[in-house]
């Protein structure tokens, strides 16, 4: 995983709220056995029109965020479905970092797996993002994992909370199931002793 | 010393190892897999030269994909059908059973892994689907996961989490005349809105929940996800036990009494407290409808549409606008004036052998109104084998239903069973998010009883007077 240091990204904004899965990457690209590739997909139905031609009014058809790495977003961003495509189409995309002021829960989870880093800040402080990222053609934020901060053109700081151990992971870009794996011992030592308690779990299934 | 809650009990007796900063290792005793997010994670292990820790502990079945039409035919999507094929050589090369499509036993994940006995009280289970929540009615902590780490569950038999809040949804009283546990779920879903759980596991209490069957507990837990939750809770009591016993994958007789006194102590002490508490009255709920593109978007059938102008809150009523859009309704129209084109029964939610038998109830002697197409898609090959066994097929046939083979279907339409932009589905599926049916397609979540209904009037009904 690419580990995430800092980031100065174009930002691209997305005013809507409870943004499911389902819309950042419909059905049809979930047949797909590979992680990458799946750009096209990404917000395929918003994409286009009822016509089925490009919907120029859709902020990612727009030139101005074709380089875009940084996404701001609004509340509920990811529910739905765990499909990780979402996170996997959004990093294809380009972008390395979602604002928002709520994440669901497995999207959450889904894009520390990815090297993506999900930033929370407050409802305010997004509302002002916003308003500055719709009117300002070319406005970049500088995201700072380290020091938990998101710095605007206009030096604005907003620090934002982020839990300790996967920051690191994110930070270091650490192979997660490697990090699990160094505590074989003790996850032998729990089967061990779970397997007294409740032997029933041990049973083998019958194929 | 303060009460422990059922989630604590099932929680703490899966700690393998607690960081200061209370990261967890937390054990998994059970996985299930599906085709459409599994692929990746077979393959990182095998990039990576890794073996799954027990493969004993995980059961795979294809479900989203599958064709719910003739199984004797080829699948005629080519990609469909690879991603199958996949799933097949992934499990024989690393040694996990897996029900293929033309086992008797293969069904939407969610419904086989109760029906094989896999799901037990006070285990962990996970699966790379939402709605693994499910499980829960068995008193399980049961929730869904990404890829990455179906992967590494695989790997390690755990899985890295930080201990969420608990919230109590009590729901006490009596529910009305054939309003079901949908119609409970989605009232709460209603009233703590779609992100209303997050960060929570929900353990649903009260006179109402432990009235419900095991199937109705099913579908309560199943939609926990919809409400923000990864969880649900109900605890397990002689109903989980009697439902649980002699199934494929129950524990073997030697052990099974001592696996149900362990099973008796899985309740939340008389002391203990939530994070958060949620009551409801079972006699306010009304037959629940959604009306928008978000499953919070949801009203009892005796109400009328929302409408944006008398709404005070900015992103509410932008909300709304889009959804009233998308769905083409208009503001104060009687939920019972809405005409509907499908009709869809089936789903981790609604398609067990209970919800076939009370939509059969209703089914029988009555006409599909000639405007709808109506189809019944059983949750499992075992589930439409019961079915069948009890003439239910044969109901639904005389009355004008399709009656399907088991599988996801229009819950996703990830295969052919799609909805047409602009068609109106009353559908007993979760997710009524714009284009989830099909782009374009129009999705009502209601109980299989409301569907049934709506099938044969064409247009939705207040089931509670509808004779
Ligand atoms: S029935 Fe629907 S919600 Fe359930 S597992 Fe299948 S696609 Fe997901």
């Amino acid at each position: 995983m690419e580990p995430f240091t800092t980031l100065t990204g174009l930002v691209a904004p997305l005013d809507q709220i409870n943004v499911d899965t389902d819309q950042i990457i419909p059905k049809q690209f979930l047949k797909t056995i590979k992680r990458t590739g799946l750009r096209e997909g990404l917000f395929f139905d918003w994409r286009k029109k009822q016509d089925g031609s490009p919907d120029p009014e859709f902020f990612l058809n727009q030139s101005r965020y074709q380089s875009a790495s940084v996404l701001l977003t609004r509340d509920n961003f990811g529910c739905g479905s765990s499909r990780e495509h979402a996170p996997w189409a959004l990093l294809d995309q380009g972008f390395r970092c979602i604002i928002a002021p709520s994440f669901a829960d497995i999207f959450y989870n889904n894009c520390f797996q990815n090297g993506i880093l999900p930033v929370v800040l407050k409802a305010d402080e997004v509302l002002a993002l916003m308003k500055q990222a719709l009117g300002t053609e070319g406005y970049r934020l500088t995201v700072d994992l380290a020091n938990q901060t998101v710095t605007t053109p206009e030096h604005t700081v907003y620090r934002f909370e982020i839990d300790p151990f996967r920051k690191d992971c994110l930070y270091r870009g650490l192979d997660s199931i490697g990090l699990t794996l160094e505590h074989e011992r003790v996850i032998t030592a729990y089967e061990a002793r779970r397997k007294r308690e409740a032997p029933w779990l041990f049973s083998d299934i019958p194929s | 010393m303060a009460g422990k809650t059922l989630f604590d009990k099932i929680w703490e007796s899966h700690v393998v190892r607690e960081e200061p900063d209370g990261t967890t290792l937390l054990y998994i005793d059970r996985q299930l897999v599906h085709e459409v997010t599994s692929p990746q994670a077979f393959e990182g292990l095998k990039l990576a030269g890794r073996r799954p820790r027990r493969p004993a502990a995980t059961l795979a079945v294809p479900d989203h994909n599958v064709p719910t039409t003739d199984r004797t035919l080829p699948i005629a999507d080519h990609i469909s059908a690879k991603q199958i094929r996949t799933l097949e050589e992934n499990c024989r090369d690393f040694g996990i059973t897996f029900f293929g499509m033309d086992d008797i036993r293969q069904g939407v994940v969610h419904v086989i892994g109760p029906e094989q006995g896999f799901t037990l009280p006070g285990t962990t289970i996970v699966c790379g689907d939402s709605h693994t929540s499910t499980h829960g009615a068995f008193g399980a902590l049961a929730f869904g996961i990404g890829t990455s780490e179906v992967e590494h569950v695989l790997a390690t038999q755990c899985l890295v989490q930080k201990r969420p809040k608990t919230m109590e949804v009590r729901v006490e009283g009596t529910l009305s005349d054939r309003c079901s546990a949908k119609d409970i779920i989605l009232a709460i879903i209603g009233k703590i809105g779609t992100a209303g759980g997050t960060g929570y596991v929900i353990e649903y209490t009260g006179s109402a929940v432990r009235a419900l069957s095991m199937e109705g507990r099913m579908t309560l837990c199943n939609m926990s996800i919809e409400g923000g939750a990864r969880a649900g809770l109900v605890a397990p009591d002689e109903k989980t036990i009697a439902y649980v016993k002699g199934r494929p994958l129950t524990p073997p007789e030697a052990m099974f009494e001592r696996a149900v006194q362990a099973w008796r102590s899985l309740k939340t002490d008389q002391d203990a407290t939530y994070d958060a508490v949620v009551t409801l009255r079972a006699e306010e709920i009304a037959p629940q409808v959604s009306w928008g593109t978000s499953p919070g978007m949801v009203l009892g059938v005796d109400q009328k549409i929302p409408d944006p102008r008398t709404i005070v809150d900015v992103k509410t009523k932008s909300a709304t606008e889009r959804a009233l859009t998308y769905m083409g309704l208009s503001p104060n129209t009687p939920i019972t004036e809405i005409k509907i084109d499908k009709v869809f029964i089936g789903s981790c939610t609604n398609s067990r052998i209970e919800d076939l038998r009370l939509a059969a109830s209703l089914a029988k002697g009555r006409q599909v109104a000639a405007s709808v197409h109506a189809m019944v898609v059983p949750g499992s090959g075992l589930v439409k084998q019961q079915a069948e066994a009890e003439g239910l097929d044969r109901v639904f046939r005389d009355a004008g239903f399709e009656w399907r083979e088991a599988g996801c279907s229009m819950c996703l339409a990830m295969n052919a069973d799609v909805l047409q932009p602009g068609e109106r589905c009353a559908s007993t599926s979760n997710r009524n998010f714009e284009g989830r049916q099909g782009a374009g397609g129009r999705t009502h979540l209601v109980s299989p009883a409301m569907a049934v209904a709506a099938a044969i009037e064409g247009h939705f009904v207040d089931i509670r007077h509808w004779s």
